[in-house]
């Protein structure tokens, strides 16, 4: 397994969010994360990804995967005061062209421009680039189609399917129909 | 290697930010000359009595550039998720943190340590006394900047947190502000100041080395919010 979460326990202000959460995940596979508005669903990525500890529980990593999974949250990670290109060298962990990976999530000939003028659309796509530019085998992903258009969520659902296919894994929350079927998607409701 | 690169293009990130936003090289710095400004048009011309008071005021004034400049250290990473990146990254932490800390200190502090000299000759502080404040403003500046930074990194995630900020790290300021302005009173006055130079340089050395722990794990707490 190369994520492991037994008996996971979470509280807010003192609010349970959840506990008793327990699940697992393999190498090509994909953890759907669904609950309404409030159900814990960002807190239970943050604990994964290790920004918070659970209140009781414990999150496992098979050892060899422990630092090599990138993290997208509510916030984009893109700095506004560098252009898109710059921001993508920021992230980037791998040696795959930034000026391709652009081009790749539509972005073609924005380059040189400043995200600060980008629509939301558009800076959720740079953030998506940091999918890319990484050879992490694990995504974790909050909310990753926010403000994206149909075209980028298809584009979105196309690297997906992608990273799955070569046998990388995937967490991560939707209100979005995310368009794939199969044995390798595992649902985790949360709040219910 | 990765390390090497990851801090340098941190460095440089930083950087590129700063000087695109240039609010933070020109707040503290405008900031700084404004209070010391200030001083003669409040206590009178007097020549002797400004001499007096040159060596606090250029402290004073310094202190509350580097606090003000603390403030806004960590919050627009904080705001864009970038903190949650750089707290992520499989590289040690503290030692990302100095690179930040290092590029925030170079364009905050490093023009007022090259704008010190002139408003010290304008209080008519002696060529010796001038080195001599010079000298313990750049021991001293990288100690508020590191200082700065842990409360910065404490409160980054509280909303209107300026005053808070201040109560935490105003005191932990203060036996530099002390050590500082005194090495330069004594040098007016002609007394040897290495006693006062070597405590300003070990606590150079003990925040370079203790504060990035204490930032990172701020930080750390911070984001989990």
């Amino acid at each position: 397994m190369l994520l492991t979460g037994t008996q996971l326990e979470s509280k807010r202000n003192h609010r349970t969010l959840f506990k008793a959460l327990n699940f697992e995940l393999d190498a090509g596979q994909l953890l759907l994360v669904e609950g309404h508005n409030g159900s814990g669903k960002t807190t239970l990525l943050k604990t994964l990804a290790g920004l918070r500890e659970p209140d009781a529980g414990q999150v496992l990593w098979e050892a060899e995967y422990r630092p090599q999974f990138v993290w997208l949250g509510h916030a984009n990670g893109i700095k506004d005061d560098l252009t898109a290109l710059e921001n993508l060298r920021a992230m980037q962990t791998n040696s795959l062209p930034p000026k391709t990976v652009l081009e790749q999530m539509g972005l073609a000939g924005h380059g040189n421009r400043f995200p600060r003028h980008f629509s939301a659309g558009m800076k959720r796509r740079l953030a998506l680039c940091r999918l890319l530019l990484s050879d992490a085998p694990l995504w974790i992903l909050d909310e990753p189609q926010a403000a994206l258009d149909k075209a980028g969520i298809r584009l979105f659902e196309a690297l997906l399917s992608g990273h799955l296919q070569q046998g990388g894994s995937v967490v991560m929350t939707s209100h979005h129909d995310i368009g794939l079927e199969g044995q390798h998607i595992r649902r985790l409701g949360l709040g219910t | 290697m990765r390390l090497t690169h990851a801090f340098v293009s941190l460095l440089y990130r930083d950087f590129t930010v700063a000087f695109r936003h240039r609010n933070e090289i020109l707040n503290p710095l405008l900031f700084f000359s404004l209070v010391t400004l200030l001083f003669p048009l409040g206590v009178g011309p007097s020549p002797q009595l400004l001499q007096t008071i040159a060596p606090g005021i250029l402290w004073v004034a310094a202190l509350l550039a580097a606090l003000l400049a603390a403030d806004n250290l960590f919050r627009t990473d904080y705001e864009d998720g970038t903190l949650e990146q750089l707290v992520l990254s499989p590289l040690p932490l503290p030692l990302l943190v100095i690179a930040k800390i290092l590029a925030h200190w170079l364009v905050s502090a490093v023009p007022l340590l090259l704008l010190a000299p002139l408003l010290a000759v304008a209080f008519g502080l002696e060529a010796l006394a001038i080195g001599v404040a010079e000298l313990t403003l750049l021991l001293g500046t990288p100690v508020l900047a590191f200082v700065g930074a842990i409360g910065s990194a404490l409160t980054v995630s509280l909303k209107r947190n300026g005053m808070l900020l201040a109560l935490l790290v105003l005191p932990l300021y203060m036996p530099v502000l002390i050590f500082g302005s005194n090495a330069v009173d004594t040098a007016a006055a002609g007394l040897p100041v290495s006693g006062q130079l070597y405590l300003l340089a070990a606590m150079l050395v003990l925040s370079l080395t203790l504060a990035p722990l204490a930032i990172a794990a701020a930080l750390k707490m911070s984001v989990s919010q």
